[in-house]
């Protein structure tokens, strides 16, 4: 799939802030199941810091605003050509051993609730197999209903509430899966919709489960189903924070507002 | 227990303490008191009040200071020098290689498990190797003697061990006081050490710095039971002493607030523990620390000192595989003895441990200063008891090790002078060069017969020598 990508984040502030420090995470992934071309990052009134390449693969890029200022726009556009892997990372260039995702972290931490859902699927040998188990099993148990979980709702909450987004599906199959002994974390991505879409379903996020033999394979559990051509994979972490394609830190008293649009349209052939 | 007594050999007075007999049997009492209440005095002007090693207690509490010197001759000392170099060495080596490809893993020295579930173990920095490989630049690692020719490693401390300052004001407070000491004897110096300190963190500024390296000292402020050290230490190395505040990002770099505008940083010598440092990329609840130092220092703007993720060197469970170490990185045999140590996440440990807790010293793996710890011999049998409780209830919390005898050193007490147990902490610097200052940090168990030498169980401090040939 060719796909062209824009994502435009606008933070308005009420009182102009000092200072702005971000460390971005906004680069599609290196690897055989998408290939990126004129990505370019803008943030608006910005001096470009460091970029580099991470130990998880991820593209890194700092950049820093000085004040005073009301508004910041984080601009993104490029295009990705995707291929349908079945979910697998195959050819992802990354040094951090495996075995570093199996810590939990607030956010994925289990309770009773995760620990006797992890453990009420038996009868396999097979880890590719208990993996998609288990994420059939958050499929069942977390209905997708937007509105009802935050971004500080933990797996083990949104578990019990039994609703959630792709972040919620995304922790609770993290920390079943650590649960079971396999490293899993959490990717934050774009993902194209056919169905007329709301922004929110661009911006997405699903679970890498480490499997023996075949190394990284993403599920989704929101959508049931592995990451095919529609996915474009940007970073991972071992939670949502962690992953965040935008993390910062302003400088300033007043509060803030945010604004986000996602656009994953597929080109014309 | 028989102990190894570092001065006397029965009445024989052992080749280093030879010139001090006489300063030591000839003092008279009150003498000796008005020393004593001078040195007190000295060391309350001066305020340096800190707990050593982050122990906790009152942070205003004077630490005991003792007058008389623990004293090693050249020889005793260049054999320690080697082994504590010689571990130094090991330790870089081994987080060079965990945060690279991990070759000691693989060659199944050590369990992948106790480095990449490490707490300690930082993923954020796997695959970035910090200027000339070093991670660990000031190494405080733990010395017990049992015997003249016999030291074993307590505890390796890579992160930011403290207590340095005690080893300087010690020696600047004994030639204050006695100054015909110092020409009695020929004791080599350790004023140089802040000298040290700044050559070797100006020797692992990063690539892009090209004039002189700008060093600073990060310090948690004024409130930390250190911050005695840190502001001690900035002066004595004519560097800036900060705090997370006066720091900031921008661009490729990191500077600092001045009087006369922002300032490029170079080297950071940090008191403050990583999760602290970059709330962009560690704690995102975290006001501490300077947003967006991770990716500066990441991508070779700054070097930070210890490098973030340092830690997984001095943990307990890794401590073990020290020697290892040795071998593996440096095929040499270790110089210095490990403490045999039994970890009782293991069945067969576990069981030997609990059916001898009498005999042994049970620690909590991430315990410090001498709290949550079981010394068997001087425990009582509801004590030992309830220690017992504690393991069964989280076994792999703790580490059991033999209860070694630790040497004794004269020391002033209400009688006179009395054998009392000490300890030794040496400040190896990593840099371009590995240095050793000859001396360190003697710690000494006040109480008649305690082996515990932390300040929050009685502990003093002593003026540690090291003599010329």
């Amino acid at each position: 799939m060719k796909l062209r990508i824009s994502h435009e984040t606008v933070y308005r502030y009420d009182r102009p802030i000092r200072n702005l420090v971000q460390s971005l995470r906004l680069t599609p992934s290196v690897f055989e199941g998408q290939k990126t071309h004129d990505w370019q990052i803008d943030v608006s009134g910005g001096v470009r810091g460091p970029g580099f390449r991470d130990g998880a693969g991820d593209w890194i890029e700092g950049w820093t605003v000085r004040g005073p200022v009301d508004e910041v726009t984080v601009r993104i556009a490029g295009r990705v050509d995707t291929r349908d892997m079945a979910g697998v990372l195959r050819g992802h260039r990354e040094a951090i051993h495996p075995l570093t995702y199996l810590r939990n972290t607030a956010a994925t931490m289990p309770d009773p609730g995760l620990r006797d859902l992890a453990h009420s699927v038996t009868g396999t040998a097979d880890s590719l197999d208990l993996a998609h188990r288990l994420s059939a099993q958050i499929s069942d148990r977390i209905a997708f209903r937007p509105g009802v979980t935050q971004s500080g709702t933990t797996a083990a909450q949104a578990l019990a509430l039994g609703e959630g987004v792709c972040q919620d599906h995304t922790h609770a199959l993290a920390s079943l899966a650590r649960l079971r002994g396999m490293p899993a974390r959490y990717v934050s991505g774009y993902l194209h919709s056919t169905v007329d879409g709301q922004a929110d379903d661009a911006a997405h996020a699903w679970t890498e489960i480490h499997v023996e033999g075949l190394g990284w394979v993403g599920f989704d559990a929101a959508n049931r189903c592995c990451p095919d051509e529609r996915y474009v994979r940007l970073g991972s972490g071992l939670d949502a924070a962690e992953a965040a394609p935008i993390r910062g830190v302003a400088l300033g008293s007043g509060s803030e507002q945010l604004d986000v649009r996602v656009r994953v349209e597929e080109m014309a052939q | 227990m028989s102990c190894y007594n570092e001065m006397f050999e029965g009445d024989h007075v052992r080749e280093p303490y030879a010139r001090l007999r006489e300063w030591v049997e000839t003092m008279p009492d009150d003498f000796r008191q008005m020393k004593q209440a001078e040195a007190e005095a000295l060391f309350r002007r001066i305020g340096i009040t800190f707990a050593v090693y982050g122990e906790g207690g009152d942070p205003d509490r004077l630490i005991p200071f003792d007058m008389m010197p623990r004293v090693f001759e050249q020889a005793e000392w260049r054999r320690l020098e080697r082994g504590i170099k010689q571990r130094a060495r090991a330790l870089n080596a081994f987080l060079r290689d965990v945060y690279g490809r991990g070759e000691i893993i693989r060659a199944g020295r050590i369990p992948a498990r106790l480095v990449y579930q490490n707490d300690a173990y930082e993923k954020a920095v796997v695959g970035f190797v910090p200027p000339r490989g070093v991670y660990s630049h000031i190494i405080g690692i733990d010395l017990v003697r049992t015997a003249k020719d016999e030291f074993y490693v307590l505890e390796d401390n890579c992160r930011t061990p403290s207590g340095v300052s005690y080893m300087l004001e010690n020696r600047e407070i004994m030639m204050r006081m006695f100054p015909q000491l110092f020409r009695q004897n020929r004791i080599e110096p350790v004023d140089q050490y802040p000298d040290l300190l700044r050559r070797t963190l100006e020797s692992v500024a990063p690539a892009k710095c090209t004039d002189r390296p700008t060093c600073v000292i990060l310090t948690p402020g004024h409130y930390n039971s250190a911050y005695y050290e840190h502001s001690f230490l900035a002066n004595l190395m004519g560097v800036e002493l900060v705090e997370g505040q006066d720091l900031f990002v921008d661009g490729e770099f990191v500077y600092m607030r001045t009087t006369t505008g922002p300032k490029r940083v170079d080297v950071i010598y940090r008191r403050i523990d990583d999760t602290f440092l970059d709330p962009l990329c560690f704690r995102p609840d975290s006001m501490l620390g300077i947003p967006g130092l991770m990716d500066v220092y990441r991508s070779g703007g700054v070097s930070i000192c210890s490098a973030p993720g340092a830690g997984v060197a001095d943990d307990k469970a890794i401590y073990t595989f020290v020697p290892e170490m040795v071998r593996f990185y440096l095929g040499e045999e270790p110089i210095l003895n490990n403490v045999q140590t039994w970890t009782l996440w293991k069945d067969d440990d576990y069981r030997y441990v609990m059916e001898h807790l009498g005999e042994l010293v049970v620690k909590e793996v991430h315990g410090s200063g001498g709290y949550g710890m079981l010394v068997g011999p001087k425990s009582t049998k509801e004590e030992i008891e309830a220690f017992r409780a504690k393991i069964q209830a989280n076994p792999s919390n703790y580490i059991a090790q033999p209860t070694l005898a630790l040497s004794t050193c004269p020391t002033f007490v209400e009688e006179g002078i009395a054998p009392r147990h000490v300890d030794l902490r040496p400040y190896c610097l990593c840099g371009d060069r590995i240095e050793l200052v000859p001396g360190g940090l003697t710690r000494v168990a006040l109480r008649e017969g305690s082996l515990v030498v932390n300040s929050s169980q009685g502990g003093g401090v002593k003026d540690t020598w090291v003599l010329s040939e």
